[in-house]
């Protein structure tokens, strides 16, 4: 359970992860903006208040790991990890200049504190189990968390790094499915049904649970538990958009090219929130 | 290293594999062994039941396999992965590009059955082309392995080399061309019989030994060739391919691939950039497999010694 103050922290967090995400994409004028917002609650609790890291050493031995298998939503895992001192804040508004170390998807060989290079959907899930698994082999007290997109479970992949991660107990591996309801081409309900997620996790094996993937309570409280021999899988449900009005109402959001003034708009709605919470 | 080849036929390669990669794990904590199901068909599977832990049965889901074992090497492992040639090169390419080769993580890939060794298999489990696939993977390393004694060798340096490495191997056994226990220098080709000036073969995998034929048909009648064993296919010796080509000017390559993206393709690229040399080739020629026993198949792709031999006249006859 979150206390108030802990939770005014990472309300504080999640905006503004979700105000370094806009300021990248400010910075090159495009991006993918809807995904890296509905993310940016998960990533404010994950890396404010439940992931084992050190920002001064990034491989630490046993550290917990991320895995955006989700790539595109790295403009949002960039600003979590900036504001963590990863990196220097500026840097990261260099996404997908030529050169850069902040490209479009995560990349493990290019930023501080990525831990692996996603892009390709449904790769980033066997990678996690891959990571997950071999800790334990190592004899690692860590966990890796997975966050894996509702569009992206198209992939055939991602099913069977499910059956496998249920069927071996990979039980120190954490999927997180960003339920924003979106994809490219419009709803994944119009697109490809995902029908009853967490119906679907629960019968290859997993403790499956469903919450308010915006909400910090629920998602510290899915977060911190223990997973007992069943691996966990948390639905959230989001928006893709999620915390830029216009955003969220706009239908196509996957990626957008916004003019200056825009983003600016954006970012005065967000600092204006921000303040509010002193 | 010391050539015996006599035209008998060596261990079974599934025997050495079958020792080998438990060797492997004995000897190293760090090396993990993922299987897709086709553990019974390289021996492993009784030892598996004894490590639980590190032999790991992924079932059969090779894509997935792949990327746990990329996942794997990023925290610190050291990742062997085994299925039929076909599954582990087309069916996971995307996984070994972008999750191993991309990413920078390093993964070990046997394939099995390469070519026409699938034999009974048929044309669904032929991989002709996988040698181009895994070319074409940056920085990527490709062997097609000739005999047990480089099996075990290549096998063994290859957990401590960074990046993916392809190793294409049979099961059965190929005709013995090295001593047991011989070292063998990775990216270099060996020249397995020495023999004049007159044209210089390199071949690879099953098609050395028919080679090494194909050179003592050729002596008998006053031919002299050079044989080479480019079994690093990539990244290929090219200063030994420049070497005999310009001594013997007349090269003929042989592999158990098609003809597109493998050895014909590697050592062409080097001489029509560096040395343009009357080339010859034996290989698939751009063709899908077909089921049957593996002599059959041999002389129905034109895999021969015999074959060897018309495409070296071939070329002595353009110097």
């Amino acid at each position: 359970m979150l206390d108030s103050g802990m939770k005014k922290d990472l309300q504080k967090l999640a905006l503004k992860i979700r105000i370094g995400a806009v300021e990248e994409f400010k910075a090159r004028g495009f991006g993918h903006v809807g995904g890296s917002l509905s993310v940016a609650d998960v990533l404010a609790v994950l890396y404010g208040a439940v992931m084992k890291v050190d920002p001064k050493d990034p491989k630490m031995e046993g550290r917990d790991k991320l895995v955006c298998s989700k790539g595109h939503a790295g403009p949002a895992v960039y600003a979590a990890l900036a504001i963590k001192g990863f990196f220097p804040y500026e840097d990261i508004k260099t996404l997908n200049q030529p050169g850069t170390d902040f490209p479009s998807h995560c990349d493990r060989n290019k930023t501080p504190g990525v831990d692996m290079t996603t892009g390709s959907l449904g790769q980033g899930t066997s990678l996690a189990v891959g990571m997950a698994m071999g800790d334990k082999i190592k004899g690692r007290d860590s966990r890796t968390f997975l966050i894996v997109g509702d569009g992206e479970i198209d992939e055939g992949q991602v099913w069977e790094a499910a059956m496998f991660t249920a069927g071996k107990k990979v039980n120190n591996l954490v999927w997180l499915i960003d339920n924003n309801k979106k994809q490219l081409d419009g709803y994944t309900e119009d697109i490809l049904d995902t029908g009853d997620l967490r119906a679907k996790f629960e019968a290859f094996g997993f403790d499956a649970v469903r919450i308010d993937g915006s909400d910090l309570d629920q998602l510290y409280d899915a977060l911190t538990k223990q997973a007992g021999e069943k691996p966990i899988a948390v639905i959230l449900d989001t928006v893709k958009g999620k915390g830029v009005k216009e955003v969220e109402e706009t239908m196509s959001n996957h990626s957008m090219t916004m003019p200056e003034e825009t983003y600016d708009q954006w970012l005065a709605e967000l600092n204006s929130e921000l303040d509010a919470l002193g | 290293m010391k050539i015996v080849y006599n035209g008998e036929k060596d261990r079974a390669f599934k025997d050495v594999l079958g020792a080998t990669i438990p060797h492997l794990a004995q000897v190293d904590p760090d090396v993990v062994y993922l299987d897709a199901d086709l553990m019974g068909c390289i021996g492993t599977a009784k030892w598996a039941k004894e490590e639980p832990v590190r032999a790991i049965n992924c079932g059969i889901a090779e894509a997935n396999m792949v990327g746990i074992a990329a996942g794997m090497s990023a925290v610190g492992l050291k990742p062997i992965v085994h299925t039929f040639g076909p599954f582990a090169s087309r069916r996971c390419y995307d996984q070994i590009f972008l999750s191993g080769g991309y990413a920078k993580n390093s993964v070990t890939v046997i394939g099995t059955d390469p070519g026409v060794c699938a034999a009974f298999n048929g044309g669904t489990h032929m991989p002709f082309e996988d040698m181009a696939l895994y070319r074409a993977l940056p920085g990527a390393y490709v062997f097609d392995i000739t005999d047990a004694a480089m099996l075990e060798d290549v096998l063994t340096q290859c957990k401590d080399i960074h990046g993916v490495k392809y190793i294409r191997v049979g099961r059965k056994n190929n005709k013995k061309i090295y001593e047991d226990g011989s070292k063998f220098e990775i990216g270099k080709g060996i020249v397995t019989r020495e023999d004049g000036s007159d044209a210089v073969i390199i071949a690879c995998g099953i098609m050395v030994a028919k080679a090494m034929e194909a050179a003592e048909i050729l002596a008998a009648e006053g031919v002299k060739v050079t044989v080479i064993d480019m079994f690093t296919v990539k990244p290929l010796d090219e200063e030994l391919v420049l070497k005999y080509a310009k001594s013997t000017g007349a090269v003929v390559t042989a592999e158990n691939h098609n003809k597109i993206g493998g050895l014909y393709s590697a050592v062409a690229d080097v001489l029509s950039l560096k040395l343009p040399t009357p080339i010859e080739y034996v290989a698939i020629e751009d063709e899908f497999g077909e089921v049957g026993p593996q002599d059959y198949l041999e002389e129905r792709f034109r895999l021969t010694a015999e074959h060897i031999v018309e495409k070296v006249r071939a070329a002595i006859a353009r110097k």
